[in-house]
């Protein structure tokens, strides 16, 4: 399945792009993504370890299933407010 | 009610649109840009956010708000876009029928908005260096950001 990763802050800074595409297989989890990420974003090094992954619009654990449809981005540590 | 806003914000507006008869107290907090960091000069913050789902978290939080305490009226307000010295980012402002419960319900909204809300800062430093602020904190939803609802509380202190 094919997915699109929206990145903002300094993530987008880092992999010079507002949302990278990754290729998973079915049935692959938060964690699958995070590796297929760091491999099409390697710029985005400890930066990408320290965020969360959003799965349309709430945080989802490295252990959540994949279904391919879902909008996904990640989410650096926030600094609202 | 929430919102995000490119707009300076009417917190006095705000205000008044929290107030109801059965409540005694109101509360209004403020977050405003700082000009000093430590020692790193800040000339302007840049606000971004993922806003489809900093609305939702935004929406969460007030909902935890009014299950937890007798809110009357509450409105959360975060702006975006460059913001000056001074300039205020963020409002918070509560009603409820006695203070303590106002005071409470006011610093878990701010505390919630500060620790869940998907939106980032960066600063302006007057050389024209500019940084993403991106706090050290543990990155998934179990350590530091959750999902308001969490019997843990949503905010850390």
């Amino acid at each position: 399945m094919t997915l699109t990763v929206h990145l903002f802050a300094a993530a987008r800074d880092l992999a010079r792009t507002a949302a990278v595409t990754v290729e998973l297989p079915a049935r692959a989890t938060v964690a699958d993504l995070r590796a297929a990420v760091a491999a099409a974003a390697p710029a985005l090094g400890p930066l990408l370890a320290r965020s969360a992954v959003a799965v349309d619009h709430d945080f989802a654990d490295d252990g959540r299933t994949l279904a391919g449809t879902e909008e996904v981005a990640v989410i650096p540590p926030v600094s609202g407010g | 009610m929430i919102q995000l806003t490119p707009d300076p914000i009417d917190y006095a507006a705000l205000t008044e649109a929290v107030r109801t008869p059965h409540c005694g107290a109101v509360v209004l907090f403020l977050g405003t840009v700082r000009d000093l960091t430590g020692d790193r000069v800040t000339v302007h913050l840049d606000y971004e956010a993922y806003a489809p789902m900093a609305e939702k978290k935004l929406a969460e939080i007030e909902a935890v708000a009014r299950g937890r305490w007798p809110v009357g009226g509450i409105a959360l307000v975060h702006r975006l876009g460059r913001l000056g010295v001074g300039e205020v980012s963020v409002a918070v402002a509560v009603s409820c029928p006695h203070r303590a419960q106002a005071f409470d319900a006011c610093r878990y909204a701010i505390d919630a908005v500060k620790d869940l809300v998907p939106i980032w800062k960066k600063e302006n430093a007057p050389d024209g260096a500019a940084a993403w602020v991106h706090p050290d904190r543990m990155r998934n939803a179990e350590c530091g950001m959750r999902n308001a609802d969490d019997p843990d509380g949503g905010a850390r202190p």
